[in-house]
């Protein structure tokens, strides 16, 4: 099963090798790891994406928090959360088709950020769902390149 | 002693804290990137360095000074080649929970990353195989990161930590500030069992009709084979222990039931298979204990207790996990028990009969030189009150089986990684620490050879370490599976031809050295050794070639079925 796991980490040089290196030195599934600061400067906040069954995530999380840099691990999978991730996406771009790629890019409330004579480039925020959806619909249109920030989430406010 | 609010540089600051960590003895190597806490040393008199004469023998010795002692070992060595060579002593403290502190000197700040001369990613390299390691970015950080990383390594599950010091740090200056508290929001581990899990323990054992406490390590670091004894001995619960918890337990008493595991006691594993309650402590469920964890203990209902919580559901499935310090789970659940203990007789007649079915022997008729006549009379002449190190291979699996551990501490081997060479290093670090018992090192041929060049520091330091080479000629460990498992190929561990001399090698160190080959020399040679104590001796060994460690579950098999003959191996059950 898919796991969306938070963790707040020592804002420090070599925080995100200490966890990216237990994943692969376990073999622990790592879909997406990403990582930037929060409102205290001292720490980060790393949202990773991971699969496996009930007692390998209860080892991924046993094992995150045992990382001294580590400071709080949280598995959100189960409780309430917002997740998004952010798609950049440049299209090639042809006069037959810029009409549907247009409307395409509204159904999914994109943004265009760039337009060139040959090529456009647009950004989606949706959930990775919503992001897979997303690349599977434009791919016929032709896709030249594309990038994911991979999953970042928090908890649901009071 | 520097006062704090003084100025200094960074090499000072790095004694003042040593010191202030009440470090007895550092095990080190000079190199460029240290001149300047050489330079410092010099004048140090409150602190003994031992040089060694490599770096990897510097962390073994600081193993095995930590292991006997119970205290942090400390090495010192420069960057690069100083720092790689203490890779395998990091791993071996690492596999084995030691707390060991290792200073590394690293090329200046500004240079890192330029692949400089003698660089290493000395961070990158050991992060897997530590606790946790350190850059030190600045002088004014050197006081702080030191305390935290003492305490690190010597707090919850103990371990090694690294030190990565840049050489302009040590050169500058600030103000020294030791910081008397330390705080790591990150590092709280869990030391006090929760109650109401030590309740239901205490439950469980009090209608367990066939308890079996299985212990590990854990129990000898946290200090509670008192609390172990005590709750053995009121509750009438045999005990079986590992090779790291050996000890844990007198070996003598007629609860115990020695090691379990590949090379363990039958009566031990047909236990583990027919209790119905198994108590682990301070333990991990390895391989080697476990065999096919499919098959390990299933009559059981399991209570689990560690101090690292990723120990508990990671090879074997528990009923009751426990995390805490082993201490503070014996002496509590103690409290919880009933004070009449169940009878276990019939439990306790099962077990005898068992080990009287198979018993540990071994061959003493025909006059020939065997390891375990060699161990078992080391055994009876230090009356199973020496510290006893070993090497890896057979040797260690026969220490384990014809040593009588009375006391905790008692033995310092290598069992997480296996390391051949660890013995004589860490057998000299653990004489620097304990000066009233007698260090006793059994060490096979072949790994006696990985760290040879120690045998100068034990030499130049006049420590009194007993040597006793069991010298079988062969890589025996290796010999043994490919006789049982490899087709009788025996490539590559024939040491006949190629092993020096070992009496002359030793004495050409300055080390002195006696030869035995039958059973009354062997027997002159130990008495004869255990004597000596004015330096270090080396007892050559010669024992017969071809011996078999029995009995023996295959690897990936049920401890249940051991093997105890070397042709037609049949199983026992
Ligand atoms: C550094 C290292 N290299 C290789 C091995 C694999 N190995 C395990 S036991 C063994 C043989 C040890 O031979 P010896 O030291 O003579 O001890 P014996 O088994 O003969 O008692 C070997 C090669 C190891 N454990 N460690
Ligand atoms: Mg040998």
């Amino acid at each position: 099963m898919k796991h969306i796991i938070s963790v707040l980490v020592e804002n420090k040089f070599g925080s995100l090798n200490r966890v990216a290196a237990m994943f692969s030195a376990r073999g622990f599934n790592l879909e997406s790891i990403s990582i930037g600061e929060t409102e205290d400067t001292e720490i980060s906040r790393m949202t990773i994406v991971t699969r496996g069954e009930d007692q390998i995530i209860s080892q991924v999380l046993k094992q995150l928090n045992r990382l001294v840099d580590t400071i709080k691990v949280t598995d959100l999978t189960r409780q309430p959360h917002v997740e998004r991730e952010l798609l950049l996406m440049t299209l090639k771009l042809n006069k037959t088709v810029q009409h549907e790629i247009f409307e395409l890019i509204n159904v999914f409330k994109g943004k265009v950020v760039d337009i060139k004579q040959k090529s456009i480039t647009i950004e989606v925020i949706g959930s990775p769902d919503k992001i897979n959806t997303t690349i599977d619909i434009f791919k016929p249109y032709g896709i030249k390149e594309l990038a994911r920030s991979g999953a970042v989430a928090i908890h649901r406010g009071e | 002693m520097h006062a704090s609010g003084q100025t200094l540089n960074g090499s000072e600051i790095f004694f003042e804290c040593l010191r202030r960590e009440n470090v007895e003895y550092i095990f080190g190597y000079p190199g460029g990137s240290l001149l300047k806490v050489y330079e410092t040393l010099y004048d140090i008199e409150d602190i003994q360095h031992i040089l060694v004469r490599h770096e990897q023998g510097a962390t073994h010795m600081a193993e095995g000074y930590a292991r006997a002692t119970g205290k942090p070992g400390v090495v010192l060595v420069t960057s690069g080649p100083g720092a790689t060579n203490t890779v395998t002593g990091i791993a071996n403290a690492y596999m084995d929970s030691s707390p060991i502190v290792v200073f590394t000197g690293q090329v200046p700040s500004s240079l890192i990353g330029n692949d400089a001369f003698q660089e290493a990613d000395i961070m990158g390299i050991t992060r897997p195989i530590t606790k946790h390691n350190f850059l030190v970015k600045d002088v004014r950080e050197l006081a702080i990161t030191i305390r935290k990383a003492f305490f690190l390594a010597t707090n919850g599950r103990p371990g090694p930590v690294l030190v990565d010091m840049p050489k302009d740090i040590l050169n500058a200056s600030c103000l020294f500030h030791w910081p008397e508290t330390v705080e790591i929001r990150g590092f709280k581990p869990t030391v006090k069992c929760h109650i109401t899990q030590v309740q239901k323990a205490a439950q469980k054992i009090a209608q367990a009709k066939r308890p079996l406490l299985y212990i590990g390590g854990g129990v000898i670091s946290a200090e509670a084979s008192e609390e172990l004894r005590a709750l053995a001995i009121q509750q009438n619960i045999p005990v079986t222990m590992t090779l790291q918890g050996l000890g844990a337990f007198p070996g003598n008493h007629p609860l115990s039931m020695g090691m379990l595991g590949m090379h363990g006691t039958y009566w031990a594993n047909q236990a583990v298979n027919a209790c119905d309650l198994l108590i682990a402590v301070g333990a991990r469920f390895d391989d080697r204990v476990t065999g096919k964890t499919a098959t390990f203990a299933t009559q059981a209902y399991k209570i689990h207790n560690d101090v690292d919580p990723t120990n508990v559901d990671k090879n074997v499935k528990v009923e009751l996990p426990v995390v805490g310090d082993a201490k503070h789970f014996l002496a509590s659940l103690i409290e919880e028990m009933p004070e009449t203990a169940v009878d276990r007789s019939s439990w306790l007649i099962q077990i005898n009969k068992w080990r009287e079915k198979c018993p540990l022997t071994y061959k003493n008729d025909d006059n020939k030189l065997r390891t375990e006549f060699v161990i078992d009379e080391v055994s009876k002449q230090t009356r199973g009150n020496a510290v006893v190190v070993t090497d890896v291979g057979q040797h260690q699996m026969w220490t384990s089986q014809f040593y009588t551990f009375i006391n905790p501490r008692s033995i310092i081997t290598s069992g997480g990684l296996g390391t051949m060479g660890y013995g004589l290093p860490a057998a000299i670090g653990a004489s620097f620490g304990v000066t009233d018992r007698p260090i006793v090192l059994f060490c096979g041929d072949g790994g006696l050879m990985m760290n040879i060049q120690e045998l100068v520091t034990a030499v130049f330091s006049k420590v009194p370490v007993k040597i006793f080479l069991i010298n079988n000629s062969f890589l025996g460990m290796v010999r043994q599976w490919q006789e049982l498992f490899h087709k009788e190929k025996y490539s590559f561990t024939d040491l006949g031809d190629s092993n020096p001399d070992f009496v002359k090698v030793a004495e050409a160190f300055g080390c002195k050295a006696l030869k035995a080959e039958t059973p009354d020399e062997a027997k002159k040679a130990i008495t004869e050794a255990l004597a000596w104590n004015e330096g270090p001796v080396l007892v050559d060994f010669r024992v017969v070639k071809k011996d078999m460690v029995f009995p023996m579950v295959p690897a990936g098999g049920s401890i249940s079925e051991m093997l105890f003959e070397r042709l037609n191996p049949k199983t026992m059950v």
